[in-house]
């Protein structure tokens, strides 16, 4: 059956794959065909992923790979268990809502090592050491926030994401020479444990849900089906793109 | 802590409504200043002086500055 999204035979690195779009991004690669390598800190949740994941078609194994990227010992043990890779999709990140007059230096480095410093380092050293093969494709997960749009309480969240939309462009740029194509994701509020976490009442989150021009707020897969397209062949001559996916809200 | 200097503390993240308006029996919701955005200062300035980490909720089920001052209080013991 003619299929341009197919990740058959693609071997996929998803890191922050124990929830929300990083687990539904390593599902949807192996349902895809894709041999999945997925990362994360916690054991239990990550464990719980990869018995998600229909196994692998040639018989190959996925592999599960315990690590937390701010830290750089994990880091290097990750890179040394790596097989050569067709793809990435960075997800492991995290959120902080803060006006911007409470958003000290503290609260910046906390934000930047985990959205940041943590996802730049890894494809850095992914691409220096080779383990992004030739044609591979890297999917930064970013956000609107920082780029498009512009909530009160998002700034230091937001910058974050924007610079690594940044880094996205210029790695794009210069991961050309080896056709490795880098792109990024930019959802608008996707519904994940990450937006549940009290700061914004439930009441708040259903009123803001409405403000999205498609009536709802995003599904883990609406962006994992984004990260489909960007993996697969079928975007081969698509680089350096922020792939606004979104319900319509930055509109 | 004491109910005082919340009260001040809490005052200092609005910027039209008078120092004078606010009291242990402010309603604060009430308040024409009231916002999404002063709510998410009042959980940051809680955070920064007092070291305790409220929620949204905590802020909806509070009426007056006292029964906000109670939750914060409490989570210090």
């Amino acid at each position: 059956m003619y299929n341009p999204f197919s990740l058959s035979g693609k071997t996929i690195l998803v890191t922050g794959a124990s929830s929300g779009i990083g687990r539904e991004t390593a599902l949807a690669c192996s349902r895809m065909g894709a041999r999945v390598v997925a990362t994360a800190r916690d054991q239990g949740r990550l464990a719980e992923t990869m018995s998600l994941l229909p196994p692998v078609a040639d018989g190959e194994s996925h592999v599960m790979a315990l690590a937390d990227l701010t830290q750089p010992q994990d880091v290097d043990s990750l890179l040394k268990s790596l097989p050569p890779l067709d793809g990435a999709v960075l997800c492991a990140g995290n959120s902080m809502t803060l006006p911007l007059q409470f958003g000290s230096r503290e609260k910046f480095n906390e934000m930047f090592d985990i959205n940041f410093f943590a996802p730049v380092e890894l494809m850095r050293l992914m691409y220096k050491k080779k383990v992004l093969q030739k044609g591979a494709s890297v999917v930064l997960i970013a956000s609107i926030g920082g780029t498009h749009s512009f909530m009160p309480g998002n700034g230091v969240y937001g910058a974050s994401k924007a610079a690594l939309n940044s880094v996205m462009k210029y790695a794009a740029r210069e991961y050309a020479s080896r056709k490795v194509r880098v792109n990024s994701i930019c959802p608008g509020m996707v519904d994940t444990p990450l937006i549940h976490r009290g700061t914004i009442t439930e009441e708040q989150l259903a009123e803001d849900a409405k403000r999205y021009p498609l009536g709802r707020y995003g599904q883990p897969a609406d962006i994992a089906n984004g990260a489909i397209y960007l993996l697969s062949d079928a975007s081969s001559w698509l680089t350096g793109h922020d792939l606004v996916i979104d319900g319509g809200f930055s509109i | 802590m004491n109910i005082q200097e919340f009260i001040e503390n809490f005052a200092a993240q609005f910027d039209e409504t008078e120092p004078e308006a606010f009291t242990a029996e402010t309603r604060f919701k009430d308040l024409d200043e009231w916002s999404s955005l002063a709510a998410l200062s009042i959980i940051a300035m809680v955070d920064d002086e007092y070291d305790v980490i409220i929620k949204g909720k905590d802020i909806t089920n509070s009426d007056t500055i006292q029964d906000l001052f109670d939750v914060v209080a409490k989570h210090r013991r």
